[in-house]
């Protein structure tokens, strides 16, 4: 039976650490050189959503474990962040500290009870905490329901960079992101990321060699909510807005997608699909609701046709590790 | 007239008896869902859509042929039904070998199609359809009014759940498809065509769901995205249930409706999440569900 | 002689080069609204055919403009909504952002187009904060709004004795404050709130707050709710027979299009407020074939919001032309609360300082099916709200442009 992630072909582990290395370089560069050439706030907006889908892609890539509730951290933490900036006043930094640490707790708290289960029963427990939490946040006051918190301020960092000017915004996110894929990358290239390796190929082997795994597997699951929740809570900064859009089950399903198109269990396929999938809303938004039945075309013909997605595809003809 | 927690007993009686009757709709939605599970290891995403083609087609057969809501009650489940057997064909039969969540993604981006072309052609503000004449109208049961076509509903959904319950679970067609999900290879050393008997039991569990959408129609607005509201609270019908099991989906269909009909009257804020809740709290302690075969 | 004929040769071609001089201004404007949930049927494709109208009557005549209008699908989502508005207005130098249903996320775009000086004419979101605590001089809010909502509906009920009421309500922002404000109304006119029932949003079935709906014997069901809900309380409502157990429902936030989806069997004797109807008038009928003829889609009947885009744009349009050009937004704003606005749907309107737009509004009651003689024959006219009493008095809004 066929896993979720192929594991590919691998020519000694030299080249294998060099292919990723040289893709991070590519993309730091084009990285750098993109908001001169394209719309700075569309390439912000893209790298926050794939900083999501890589802590998504964490999870499910390198632990099996695939959350259908991933909203509710990064929604969470936006919240959080949006409201520590706006109502408490805090700096930006500030801020998305806040909403970080929000979002490592409430992963805490879903983790403990998530773990128990795999597999299918894991996604839906997943689901159903994260809509539990999009019925609180509902609700609740300060979240401003359905009009959610609006005129979220930029903000001073560090009290001296000035964060409304697109151009300085930019560097914060891209450090961020940057920041975020070293510290994925670190996780997998451990010895902490290698026990998760094992976990995931046979769990009763590893639990059979002495290693807790409940354990790991909860840390993996706080680490990737974290992740999730620097994605959300600087999401919120940038875009001046938290709302429940943010914590619904559809913002889980998008971020399935993106690692989907761009590949489960590589390191840069979730941020690929990420700027594909935002392109595609964006460019074909004069087309109103077909552009939900091109994600669901593209959801079928992925998973019958192009099941490495784009960077997977990439890396199994390159014979490389992406 | 007693009070119960502060609420008149006439109605808590009344409540009681609407949450009967949405149990026994959520039944027969999740049935369909638990039979295409259990025997084929596929969760349905489109489910909800297929559902909402159920209702749909009831309203084109009504536009475009003139035939009614009996005619419809057997004609639209055959057609979607075959619908689903083109699905199963063309893109499902590729996915057995591989993990199930790879059906779940396939079954997603199928329903944002069908519902995403539904809306084009038929806006989502939805579309008229009225109660069939021979069930208007209803009964004064003192403690609340009865609508006729409630009755209906709970004696058809129950017929349908303990009909196809019935056949899987106690005649020899339903025993070689329970043979074939445990071991297809050897069911199909004995001659048994299992390709055909898969196709044939998705192209039925759609027909169920197909069938619960016509039984909506004329109380539920008929729209493109009435599927995707629901299918959420049906999938978590069917996993508290035990995802292979039919029984466990008709008994929790059942008693979900009651739970929130409950829920209903003490915190109606609150209805449409409850089911989330003991659906966490069902998996925390019997990781199966209540009646699951499967860990 | 030749010597005058060649002074006025020349005086002459003067002065059509002058003329010909006569700038070209450029207009673009972006229908920002929802084309596949909810408010699809009665914002989405409809508004932008209202845009692209509005539009092209200007352009014929006024040589002089190039009016563009593009449209995107927000999805209800606040962060698309404003990205798209952003996008627009940064990379395609959109000026003037129109439609935008759901009040989240109009509330959102009203703050981009303050921040970026542009206009936006809101003609779909439904809160009355937008001209209230949340004005700017960047926004105008044409069709409608919550205060308007439950004072028309919620007075003219009391006053025709319907004065006893039992709410059913979504359970978010919007459901609270549009209950909250028809029940101060209904109080106010000396009517009394029996009770409410709080239900989520995306329900589907009614039937259990319908029986306490039933039980309260209000004689009044307010719907403090919308689309999908609504459709669904009032087509169960016919199912429970609360309409001929004699009560009625009292829909808060009603369009056309719903009741083209429920049909007359179902929607008879519903009572709602709207600022426009199809067949009020002449005027509006011929407007609405010209609509039908770009739609192309006889089932669909147009709705105010609709409506609300083709007035708004071209009394937008109007202030562009008395300006001379679309870049600064809120000098074309505060020509549109100078100038009166006039057209074929709303007739006769004024811009108010704080961004409200004034029109008439009319109380409908659902004609019985057996009154119904022609295809979308759907409402009675029962009141007519003169434009000064239908909105909320400028004083009470806490606007920060009003003065005092």
């Amino acid at each position: 039976m066929e896993r979720v992630v192929d594991p590919t072909t691998q020519k000694g582990s030299a080249l294998r650490a060099q292919s990723q290395t040289i893709a991070f370089v590519v993309m730091t560069v084009a990285l750098v050189i993109a908001p001169f050439v394209t719309y700075p706030l569309f390439v912000m907006q893209a790298l926050c959503f794939a900083l999501f889908a890589c802590a998504f892609n964490l999870l499910i890539g390198y632990v099996g474990l695939m959350s259908f509730g991933h909203a509710l951290y990064f929604g969470w933490a936006s919240y959080i962040s949006a409201h520590a900036a706006k109502v408490w006043g805090l700096p930006p930094e500030l801020a998305i500290l806040v909403g970080t640490v929000t979002a490592a707790v409430l992963g805490l708290i879903a983790g403990s009870l998530a773990i128990r289960r795999q597999g299918i029963y894991f996604a839906m427990i997943t689901l159903a905490l994260a809509q539990m939490m999009y019925f609180v946040a509902l609700r609740a006051k300060f979240t401003g329901g359905e009009d959610g918190i609006q005129a979220v301020p930029r903000g001073t960092l560090l009290g001296l960079f000035d964060l409304r000017n697109d151009m300085t915004m930019y560097v914060l996110v891209l450090v961020v992101f940057l920041g975020g894929m070293l510290v994925i990358h670190r996780i997998i290239h451990s010895p902490f990321g290698e026990v998760l390796k094992a976990i995931r190929e046979n769990e009763t082997r590893a639990i059979s060699l002495g290693y807790k795994t409940d354990n790991y597997k909860l840390l993996a699951f706080v680490l990737s909510a974290t992740l999730a929740g620097v994605a959300g809570a600087t999401k919120a900064i940038l875009l001046q807005i938290a709302s429940l859009t943010d914590v619904n089950w559809p913002m889980s399903g998008e971020v399935v997608l993106m690692s989907l198109v761009g590949g489960l269990g590589t390191i840069f396929g979730p941020v690929v699909g990420s700027f594909v999938i935002l392109a595609m809303q964006y460019k074909l938004a004069f087309m109103g609701e077909w552009v939900l039945v091109i994600q669901g075309v593209i959801f079928v013909a992925c998973v019958l046709l192009f099941r490495r997605g784009i960077v997977g595809e990439i890396a199994h003809r390159l014979h490389i590790k992406l | 007239m007693f009070e119960i927690f502060g609420i008149p007993s006439a109605a808590l009686f009344g409540q009681l008896l609407i949450g009967l009757i949405n149990g026994s709709f959520y039944a027969l939605l999740s049935l369909g869902l638990a039979v295409i599970f259990g025997m084929l290891n596929i969760i349905n995403f489109t489910h909800g859509a297929q559902y909402m083609l159920g209702a749909l087609t009831a309203y084109l057969l009504l536009k475009w042929l003139g035939l009614g809501y009996w005619e419809a009650l057997i004609v639209a489940p055959i057609v979607v039904g075959a619908i689903g057997i083109v699905i199963e064909r063309v893109f499902l039969q590729w996915l057995y070998k591989l993990d199930h969540l790879y059906g779940l993604l396939l079954t997603f981006g199928l329903a944002l199609i069908i519902e995403g072309v539904g809306r084009n052609y038929f806006g989502s503000a939805g579309l008229p359809y009225t109660l069939p004449e021979s069930l208007r109208g209803g009964q004064n049961l003192g403690f609340m009014f009865l609508p006729n076509y409630r009755v209906w509903v709970i004696v058809a959904s129950l017929t349908v759940c303990l009909g196809t319950w019935f056949i899987i679970e106690r005649t020899k067609v339903g025993a070689y498809l329970r043979a074939a999900t445990e071991n297809p290879t050897l069911v199909r050393a004995f001659g048994i065509n299992v390709p055909r008997m898969i196709t044939l039991t998705y192209g039925f569990g759609v027909a169920l769901a197909a069938f619960a959408g016509v039984m909506a129609a004329p109380i539920y607005n008929v729209s493109p995205n009435m599927g995707s509201e629901l299918i959420i609270v049906v999938f978590a019908v069917v996993v508290i249930g035990g995802m292979g099991s039919i029984l466990g989906a008709i008994v929790t269909g059942f008693a979900l409706g009651i739970i929130e009909g409950l829920t209903k009257v003490f915190f109606p804020e609150a209805s449409n999440t409850v089911i989330f809740v003991i659906m966490a709290i069902v998996l925390l302690v019997r990781p199966a569900g209540m009646f699951g075969r499967r860990a | 002689m030749r010597k005058i004929l060649g002074l006025a040769a020349l005086a002459a071609a003067l002065v059509c080069g002058t003329a010909n001089a006569q700038q070209q201004i450029n207009v673009k404007i972006g229908v920002l609204t929802d084309m596949s949930s909810l408010y699809a049927d009665n914002t989405g494709i409809g508004s932008v055919i209202a845009a692209k109208m509005a539009a092209d009557e200007f352009m014929k005549s006024h040589p002089n403009f190039k009016v563009e209008v593009v449209s995107g699908d927000h999805q209800n989502k606040a962060d698309v909504g404003v990205q798209i508005a952003n996008q627009w207005i940064d990379v395609d130098h959109v000026d003037m952002i129109a439609d935008v249903p759901n009040s989240g996320v109009a509330l959102a775009i009203t703050q981009v187009a303050a921040q970026k000086n542009k206009v936006f004419m809101a003609s779909g979101p439904a809160s009355s904060d937008l001209t209230g605590p949340k004005c700017n001089g960047n926004m105008v809010h044409w069709t409608y709004d919550t205060w308007m909502l439950a004072n028309g509906t919620g007075k003219a009920i009391v006053k025709t004795g319907g004065d006893t009421w039992f709410f059913l309500t979504s359970d978010y922002a919007f459901g609270h404050a549009l209950e909250r404000d028809t029940a101060a109304v209904v109080t106010a006119n000396g009517g009394k709130v029996l009770g409410a029932v709080r239900h989520p949003i995306n329900t589907s079935d009614f039937s259990s707050f319908l029986l306490q709906a039933q039980a309260s014997k209000a004689k009044i069901i307010g719907l403090a709710n919308a689309g999908g809900d609504t459709i669904n309380s009032i087509k169960q409502g016919a199912e429970f027979g609360i309409v001929k157990g004699g009560q009625k429902f009292a829909g808060l936030l009603v369009f056309a299009s719903d009741i083209n989806a429920l049909g007359l069997d179902i929607a008879q004797g519903l009572i709602f407020t709207e600022t426009f109807y199809w067949d009020l008038n002449d005027q509006t009928r011929a407007w609405t074939k010209r609509w039908h003829a770009e739609r192309k889609d006889d089932n669909k009947v147009p709705t105010m919001n609709q409506a609300g885009v083709y007035s708004g744009t071209l009394h937008y349009l109007k202030a562009v032309a008395a300006v001379g050009s679309a870049a600064d937004g809120k000098a074309v704003v505060a020509k549109m609360k100078q100038l009166p606005a006039e057209d074929e749907v709303y007739g006769k309107s004024t811009v108010r300082q704080d961004g409200r737009v004034l029109h008439p509004a009319y109380l409908f009651e659902v004609k019985k099916p057996s009154e119904s003689k022609y295809k979308h024959d759907f409402y009675h006219l029962r009141v007519t709200i003169p434009a000064d009493e239908a909105f909320r008095p400028l004083k009470e809004g806490n606007c920060p442009l009003v003065s005092g």
